[in-house]
């Protein structure tokens, strides 16, 4: 049943990535319209999947891959839908829904079955560590998709070549400033995420921190965000270069994600998948 | 000069090159606009033909003096004279509007009769429509045209010399322009230089509420663009120039501040929009100073427009990270590739006024006298048959003959009924107000069946 939820909703990203971006090549009003519903209601329909997916697990499913693609697909429409609430941007759209879906895509391939939680795992800490983790990484994906549209706003006006890119995205002070929020909230949360884990790794492991490479990676991410908010804060660092940092941030938190598992073996590494 | 069969003028397109008319005139009556614009005619002559806002519903009135016409709109403003009727008689009516304005204004014929354009039937409509939507307009998509238009509007309403057609045929304007203005982008993108300017300064800044302007030294288009910035949220504009009295008396209309000249590399820090158009022979902004100005600033970026020639400001400050800077040819730059984008959404407008037109006529057609009483007649009849066929079948025995007595009893009494009405409706003594009560006919009868319902909800659009 989960599964056939998770199957709808990837139709709706679909839909809505489809709309979205056919919105920012004609500009019809319209086509946002539908494709914002598109991925509210691909949101609900998520949430709804997971629900049943932990009733009939019985453990809060973000154990595998594909679970974890998954999650983090919802978390990022979910932050964008936030933040479409707050500054009403259409054209994050297109970029917020893309990501999402490339997200999707693997999570529809992977294997989808319910498997028994490895007895390290049955902890009430699993959904605190992972949720917080991933909600900030959902912001920081927030903060990478305006740190693309920056670099090419920022190009288009400082050659002053004023073209059809430019005229499409938000202005380089909105696109700073939502940079600017998503750092703000991501960052606590990937620091609540990051202490949670190391708070459950010493109860299950009896060590707060093993240096395994999802670790040692978290903290080179945690490091990057910190030094770019600290520049942010004291010189005023922004514009170009802190873009440039949120996008180099989202690459290692991807790695951290995705490249920590597939490539280097740890004590992350729970399942194949 | 119009191709007549019997007395109606025949669906036929007519190019009338030597008068520039150009017709499709299917109608008993027709819209007509007369008129010159700033293309056809100087300054000189149009402001000789222009009425002014207090006269014009005396000038309405007396439009309406002349036999023939029942309705009537003047638009005046300071780009083009026009006058909208309704006429039945094209020929007899355009001589009348050429003589009225002659005499109304006292100018000679001959002084404006070539500027004259007409427009008749679509043509006229088609004209209205693109006129609406800025597509006539000295600068294609600029906005106050549909402004002028809705007061000559109201004028002509409060004077009640609008009639079923000319009132119609305004607000389906105001829709199509409506239309233009959200489905093409031909008004969105600036086409003067201090326009230009403050598109950019959106750009960089977002919103220009509370950001400073820095006015260095005061040239006619500087002043201009700190206009339009201030009108766009702009606040505290400092104004620098050599002679300080004259920068106090700018400041004034500003309600900004006076800056000495000497003193202003110290006041850069809390400025974010600097306006440079000295008459410097050298550059008086150089990178080191906006360097430093900049990490004072943490960074907060600064826009500079360099209208000067020569120029004001070091090329070389557009490298430094978060300033930008625009010389008078580079906004230059995105005004021609403004306008050419303009241009191409200007064709795209007139597909939408093509469409328009066509949907205008098609009401506009309807409310001919001879196929509302065939439709008229036609609906009676279909009625007279379904129930008489009802009525039949229900009736076991009947002999022919009877049948043809129920025939004739039926046709008889649609035939009565019709009467009074059609003969009404084809009287003389109707003759100008015909249109209102086809119109009134077709509404009572629901002659438009299909397109009735659609008709109206678009009307209700088009009021909001």
């Amino acid at each position: 049943m989960n599964i056939w939820f998770f199957k709808i909703t990837v139709v709706l990203y679909l839909l809505g990535t489809l709309k979205y971006l056919l919105f920012i090549i004609l500009l019809r009003e319209l086509l946002a319209k539908i494709g914002l519903l598109s991925l509210f209601a691909g949101f609900f329909l998520h949430a709804i999947a997971f629900i049943l997916r932990y009733l009939e697990a019985g453990h809060t499913p973000i154990t595998n891959l594909h679970e974890s693609l998954s999650f983090f697909a919802w978390t990022i429409i979910g932050v964008y839908l936030a933040f479409y609430w707050r500054y009403r941007i259409k054209v994050l759209g297109p970029f917020i829904a893309t990501l999402a879906l490339i997200l999707m895509i693997p999570a529809m391939v992977l294997p989808k079955e319910i498997l028994p939680l490895a007895p390290v795992l049955r902890s009430y800490w699993l959904p605190i560590h992972v949720v917080f983790a991933f909600l900030g990484n959902a912001f920081f994906a927030l903060a990478f998709c305006t740190g693309i549209m920056y670099i090419l706003q920022e190009h288009q006006v400082k050659s002053k070549h004023i073209g059809a890119i430019s005229r499409r995205l938000p202005s380089l002070g909105m696109l700073d400033e939502i940079n600017y929020r998503a750092l703000t909230f991501g960052f606590p949360l990937l620091t609540i995420g990051i202490i949670t884990g190391s708070l459950w790794a010493q109860y299950a492991w009896g060590s707060y921190w093993s240096w395994d490479p999802k670790e040692t990676w978290s903290l080179i991410t945690w490091c990057l965000y910190a030094a770019l908010l600290h520049q942010r804060l004291t010189v005023g660092w922004r514009g170009r270069k802190a873009a440039i940092m949120a996008i180099l941030g989202f690459f290692a938190i991807l790695f951290t994600f995705l490249g920590v598992n597939l490539l280097l073996p740890g004590l992350h590494a729970y399942s194949n998948w | 000069m119009l191709i007549r069969i019997g007395d109606r003028y025949t669906v036929f397109r007519h190019e009338l090159l030597e008068n520039g008319l150009s017709l499709l005139v299917c109608h008993e009556m027709d819209v007509l606009v007369i008129g010159i614009n700033h293309k056809t005619a100087p300054v000189e002559i149009r402001e000789k033909m222009s009425f002014s806002g207090e006269e014009l519903g005396r000038s309405l009135r007396k439009v309406l003096e002349h036999p023939g016409f029942t309705e009537d709109m003047i638009l005046s403003t300071c780009n083009r004279v026009e006058i909208y009727v309704t006429t039945q008689d094209p020929e007899r009516d355009i001589v009348a509007l050429k003589n009225f304005l002659a005499e109304y204004h006292g100018v000679s014929l001959d002084e404006f009769e070539k500027s004259l354009y007409v427009h008749l039937g679509s043509g006229a409509i088609r004209h209205i429509f693109r006129v609406a939507s800025s597509l006539d307009s000295m600068v294609v998509g600029e906005p106050q045209i549909l402004g002028q238009i809705k007061e000559a509007h109201n004028i002509a309403a409060r004077h009640n010399t609008l009639g079923i057609i000319l009132n119609k045929l305004l607000h389906k304007s105001f829709h199509v322009a409506k239309r233009v203005r959200t489905e093409t982008r031909i008004g969105s993108s600036a086409v003067s230089i201090s326009y230009a300017a403050v598109e950019l300064a959106k750009k960089i800044f977002g919103t220009l509420e509370g950001k400073a302007v820095m006015l260095l030294g005061a040239g006619e288009m500087a002043e201009l663009a700190a206009k339009h910035l201030v009108a766009a949220g702009a606040q505290r504009v400092a104004v620098v120039s050599r002679t300080y009295q004259r920068a106090v008396d700018l400041a004034m209309d500003f309600n900004g501040e006076a800056v000495e000249f000497d003193g202003f590399h110290e006041r850069l820090e809390g400025v974010d929009i600097v306006i440079s158009s000295t008459g410097a022979p050298h550059y008086i902004v150089h990178p080191e100073n906006v360097l430093g100005v900049i990490r004072a600033r943490k960074n907060k970026p600064m826009f500079f427009i360099d209208i000067a020639v020569p120029r004001d400001i070091d090329p070389r400050v557009n490298e430094i990270e978060n300033v930008y800077l625009y010389d008078i040819d580079d906004l230059q730059e995105v005004v021609d590739a403004n306008r050419d984008r303009r241009a191409r959404e200007a064709r795209r407008a007139e597909e939408i006024v093509e469409e328009e037109v066509l949907t205008f006529c098609n009401w506009y057609t309807s409310l001919d006298l001879v196929p509302t009483i065939v439709s008229l007649k036609e609906k009676f009849e279909e009625i007279r048959k379904r129930e008489l066929s009802k009525a039949l079948s229900s009736l076991a025995r009947i002999t022919e003959k009877e049948r043809e007595s129920l025939e004739a009893l039926t046709s008889a009494i649609v035939k009565k009924i019709l009467h009074d009405p059609i003969t009404f409706l084809k009287s003389p003594d109707l003759n100008t107000n015909t249109t209102e009560y086809v119109d009134a006919v077709r509404k009572l009868f629901r002659l438009d069946a299909e397109g009735g319902g659609r008709a109206k909800r678009k009307g209700g659009d088009e009021g909001s």
